[in-house]
């Protein structure tokens, strides 16, 4: 995918307009700025109006547009610049809009209507919007401009932090607000050693208040960060780069990297140079029309009524007010209250409007030392009007939403610091709930500006999926924390069962998971043509997604019965190795329990040396991984490790994985069952088998829980009277604690429940849904109900799953080694033709 | 005047399925045979990062790449969809079971 668009084309007459087709009579508009609002602001006016005005877009940058906001996950290798692309080329294209990336405007002739670019080209306008956005604060001191030394801005900033970090050393950060901690971090995981120099006593000094600061601090230096506060910067040093920082107290910091976030001001010198009315930024009115009523401006350039702004949120009211008046709809703009968030993965950071406290304000506070989480609501007058939260936000939104509306809190007042779902009575936790609760205008996707609103009339438009929604209102497009939130609002609006609603296996089929796996079993299909002809498949043999499904669905159906089709499986799966990025493969061999010996110890450091494994790893599962394995060779290195006794470890399938344990009560002094032997029976019963994704088990020895069973899909935590029983959990992306399902007594109680549960979860949960969002969705209650309230069904859930163990528990590497399918790990044919 | 190499039987590729051929000194070749016979032949490696082709799932006329999952069309090598990005394509001829590939293509996509 290529994004970045190169320099414009040399212009043969910088006199003509660009492209004009001789019929197009609609006026010009022109727009400076390529960004966030610049844009937003021309697909609000498309949305109105698409054919009244001719467009066209000059920008600094040489890319299309991008989520700014978005940089911070590049940096931290979240995500990259390809998902931040708000609008690729084709958007331009299908619009009609002419883009002229990397070249900006370096002049405006308002009485001639033009302006020009540094590359001469020059345009006459109708109407000209200013969308400059801001410039970053460089503090005068000397040595700012060494090489090395950058703000954070931009897609080249990154690149610049990034070429940096692969050198490693050390980086400087000034600035300990929102975007100077969001770099700090991503240059922190980037593996550089990292000093944050602050002026202030407090990080974030604007959003948070002291409490919350420390907090957020200690986290900081947690991560290996180093944090100086009340540091004042005197100098950067280096004899032709940057080499390091010196504070005014004398203290040097050496460092290749400085990274300055210490402020923003307003781009306004292209619309003072203009003669247009500039205070701070460009002023405005309610449609952001500047003093002159042909030019327009929008975002962090302007200034509305006495304010400028730094975030989007005011942006996105500002580009709806703006299109409004472009399209003679009259609603104008009334400024914007503001909540801040920041994204650093795993610190959960809220604060919104004033809680500098005063007259009449009275604080709310709760602490919970435990878990790490400071709360903060300031109330004044019964209304709400400031809020820190930090270590659990999720009442962010409704704090901030009874804060814009300025509601009458009196009622709720004792119960306001335990957050919505107290407040309102309910007491335990209805996401759901919470969403509907929501207002209209309660702002759900923060990266895209999508209110409640817009989500539900896009939805009732006929998106009923969440790619679909994606796809045309934008909201849960970026960074994806709103899912739940878009999820819900689909379940409301669609009705509550949305899974036999529209939300399709995929887009081969109107059908649903669940549908499709209960008409495998009623109709008793074989075979995966034969579902897609039963089931009016739409396309000839499925996709990438359903196909995978499909096979697993049947499998699970007819254990022992169902040919397996390999084509059906991803590369993995195919190929019993993990595939990498430069197309050689992991093997990693299963270690029961976690316990090896010499003989495993011995073959595995002999297929490393005789392969030239260029790597081997101790993995997070408790055992070893050989990497950079070619396909070819694959074969003979599991032979070798067959003949040490070793077995596949399935690190590559939707399958169970690992079985973790500690050391329990052999030889620990708090041990209070055999939990490493508890673990190997689990692992000799439980390997070998498919799942709708991985499965990982732990078992404990004492409630300390070394073996981390609380974060496993299935997990046994041992204790004196017995074992208990824990479901659900997932250390992933959205890390989630066990829910408990039981107590037991005896360890084939133990071993008995598990194969239940894992029985129930093969045949109940959706293909590539984990244990942990399929309990979420049908709720822990019915689990307990079908594994501990009825012994029938659970044993017979466990001869089950016994029944189809015995016929996948048949080493898929010893096959290959014999010589089965050695085709796939050859060339068709080995042509030797000297190239001439 | 077109060169074609004989590189095997239909029934030595499987079904959905693909095979790589390593001509010397050249960029491996991935060669797909689709659910319904036809066969295809592209450079082994995804515009996107140099996936390789040839253990994506091939479902119609299309590979999903292994690695990152674009979608690419056999025919053409375009990379399908939102993403943007093109494969070489090397011709390919059927003579009764036995399929041939093109070899001054090949030279050239490949080298
Ligand atoms: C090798 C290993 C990292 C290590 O060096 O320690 C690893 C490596 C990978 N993990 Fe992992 N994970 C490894 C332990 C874990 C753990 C820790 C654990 O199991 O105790 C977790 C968190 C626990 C959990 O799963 O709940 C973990 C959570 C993930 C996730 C997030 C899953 C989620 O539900 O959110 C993914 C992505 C996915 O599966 O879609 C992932 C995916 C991957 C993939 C398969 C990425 C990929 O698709 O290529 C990596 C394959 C590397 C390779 O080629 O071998 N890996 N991964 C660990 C292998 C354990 C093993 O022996 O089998
Ligand atoms: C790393 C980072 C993280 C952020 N995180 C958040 C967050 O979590 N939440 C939040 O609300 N906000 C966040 N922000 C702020 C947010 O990105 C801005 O508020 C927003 O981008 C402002 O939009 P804008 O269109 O006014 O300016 P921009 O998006 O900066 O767009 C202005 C564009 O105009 C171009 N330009 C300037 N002069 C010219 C010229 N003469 N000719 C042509 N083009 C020109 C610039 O190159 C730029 O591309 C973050 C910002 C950064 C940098
Ligand atoms: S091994 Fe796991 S955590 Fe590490 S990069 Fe791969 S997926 Fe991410
Ligand atoms: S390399 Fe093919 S999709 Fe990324």
């Amino acid at each position: 995918m290529e994004f970045q668009i190169g320099a414009t084309e040399p212009v043969v007459d910088s006199e003509e307009d660009i492209l004009v087709p001789a019929d197009d009579v609609r006026e010009h508009l022109v727009v400076v700025g390529n960004g966030m609002a610049g844009c937003r602001a021309v697909e609000e006016l498309l949305a109105r109006d698409a054919g009244r005005y001719r467009v066209t877009i000059f920008g600094a940058e040489p890319y299309v547009n991008y989520n700014r906001i978005m940089l911070s996950p590049v940096l931290a290798g979240e995500k990259t610049f390809e998902q931040i692309v708000i609008n690729d080329r084709a958007w331009y294209a299908d619009n009609g809009i002419e883009l002229v990336a990397g070249d900006p405007v370096t002049a405006i002739d308002r009485a001639a209507k033009r302006v020009t670019a540094q590359s001469g080209r020059s345009v006459h306008y109708d109407k000209l919007l200013i969308a400059t956005g801001s410039d970053p604060f460089i503090i005068p001191v000397p040595g700012k401009d060494l090489p090395g030394v950058i703000s954070f801005r931009d897609m080249k900033d990154v690149d610049t932090m990034l070429a940096a970090a692969d050198q490693g050393g050390a980086a400087v950060v000034i600035g300990g607000g929102l975007l100077g901690l969001e770099a700090a971090h991503g240059l922190t995981l980037r593996g550089m050693k990292v000093t944050v120099i602050h002026l202030m006593d407090t990080l974030m000094e604007r959003q948070l208040d002291e409490a919350a600061g420390w907090l957020l601090k200690s986290a900081l230096e947690g991560r290996g960060q180093t944090i100086l506060t009340g540091a004042n910067t005197e100098a950067i040093y280096g004899d032709g780069k940057v080499e390091g920082v010196r504070l005014k107290d004398g203290t040097e910091i050496p460092a290749s990297l400085v990274v300055m976030a210490v402020g923003i001001r307003p781009s306004t010198a292209l619309a003072r140079e203009a003669g247009l009315e500039v205070n701070r930024g460009i002023r405005v009115d309610d449609h952001m029309v500047t003093s002159d009523p042909n030019v327009l401006a929008v975002g962090e350039c302007v200034e509305h009524d006495g304010n400028v702004y730094g975030l989007v949120a005011p942006l996105w009211d500002m580009c709806r007010s703006l299109a409004d008046g472009l399209t003679d709809q009259h609603s104008g703009y009334k400024g914007s209250v503001t909540s801040t968030k920041l994204k650093v993965a795993g610190l959960d950071v809220f604060s919104a409007g004033d809680f500098s406290g005063g007259e009449g304000c009275e604080d709310i506070v709760l602490r919970d030392a435990a878990r790490g989480v400071y709360k903060r609501v300031v109330v004044k007058d019964d209304k709400v009007v400031g809020a820190v939260l930090y270590g659990d936000t999720a009442d962010g939104g409704w704090y901030f939403d009874l804060l814009r509306k300025g509601e009458d809190v009196a009622d709720i007042r004792d119960l306001l610091i335990f957050g919505q779902a107290f407040a309102s009575g309910g007491g335990a936790l209805d996401p759901k709930a919470a969403v509907a609760a929501l207002s209209d205008d309660a702002e759900i996707c923060g990266c895209n500006g999508v209110s409640k609103g817009q989500v539900v009339a896009c939805i009732s438009a006929g998106n009923c999926s969440l790619d679909a929604v994606r796809g045309s209102c934008k909201a849960s497009a970026s960074c994806g924390q709103c899912t739940g939130m878009v999820e819900n609002l689909l379940a409301l609006t669609l009705g509550d069962d949305v899974a036999s609603g529209p939300k399709t296996l995929c887009k081969c089929t109107s059908f649903t998971h669940d549908d499709v796996r209960r008409e495998i079993v009623a109709q008793n299909m074989r075979s995966i043509p034969e579902v897609m002809q039963l089931l009016h498949w739409s396309t000839p043999d499925g996709c990438s997604s359903c196909r995978p499904a499909l096979n697993y669905y049947l499998l699970c159906a007819l254990p022992g019965d169902y040919q397996d089709d390999q084509q059906s499986r991803f590369v993995n799966e195919r190929m019993h190795a993990n595939i990498q990025k430069d197309g050689t493969y992991s093997v990693v061999p299963r270690m029961w329990g976690g316990l090896t010996n010499p003989r495993e110890l011995r073959a595995i450091a002999d297929v490393v040396e005789k392969f030239n494994a260029p790597m081997v790893k101790v993995t997070g599962g408790q055992r070893l991984d050989i990497f950079g394995i070619r396909k070819e060779d694959l074969p003979a290195v599991w032979a070798d490790l067959n003949a040490a006794g070793m077995v596949s470890g399935h690190a590559y399938g939707k399958s169970l994985r690992t079985v973790k344990t500690c050391v329990g009560s052999e030889w620990c002094r708090f041990g209070t069952q055999d939990s490493t032997g508890l673990g190997v029976r689990i692992e000799r019963m439980t390997w070998g088998s498919w799942m709708p994704h991985k499965f990982k088990i732990a078992v404990s020895g004492c409630p300390r829980n070394c073996a981390e069973a609380t974060i496993k899909d299935f997990g046994v935590v041992c204790v004196d009277s017995g074992y208990e029983l824990h479901v659900g959990g997932n250390g992933g992306i959205h890390v989630r604690a066990t829910d408990l399902l039981c107590k037991v007594a005896t360890e084939q109680e133990a071993m008995d429940y598990c194969a239940a549960f894992t029985q129930l979860y093969r045949e109940e949960a959706r293909y590539l849904e984990r244990t942990a969002p399929w309990i979420e969705r049908i709720g822990v209650d019915y689990i307990k109900q079908r594994i501990v309230e009825d012994d029938a069904g659970r044993e017979a859930l466990r001869a089950r799953f016994l029944y189809s163990q015995s016929f996948s528990q048949d080493d898929p590497w010893a096959e290959r080694a014999a010589g089965q399918h050695a085709e796939l790990h050859q060339p068709l044919a080995p042509i030797a033709i000297a190239a001439e | 005047m077109t060169d074609w190499i004989d590189i095997g039987t239909l029934a030595d590729i499987p079904q959905r399925g693909a095979r790589t051929v390593q001509i010397d000194g050249q960029k491996e070749i991935a060669v797909f045979r689709t659910g319904d016979d036809q066969v295809f032949a592209l450079v082994n490696e995804c515009p996107h990062k140099k996936g390789p082709l040839s253990q994506g799932i091939v479902h119609g006329h299309n590979v999903s790449c292994p690695l990152h999952n674009w979608n690419i069309a056999l025919k053409t090598g375009e990379a399908q969809g939102n993403d943007e990005g093109c494969t070489p394509t090397i011709a390919v001829r059927m003579e009764g079971e036995r399929v041939l590939i093109a070899r001054p293509a090949a030279m050239k996509a490949a080298a």
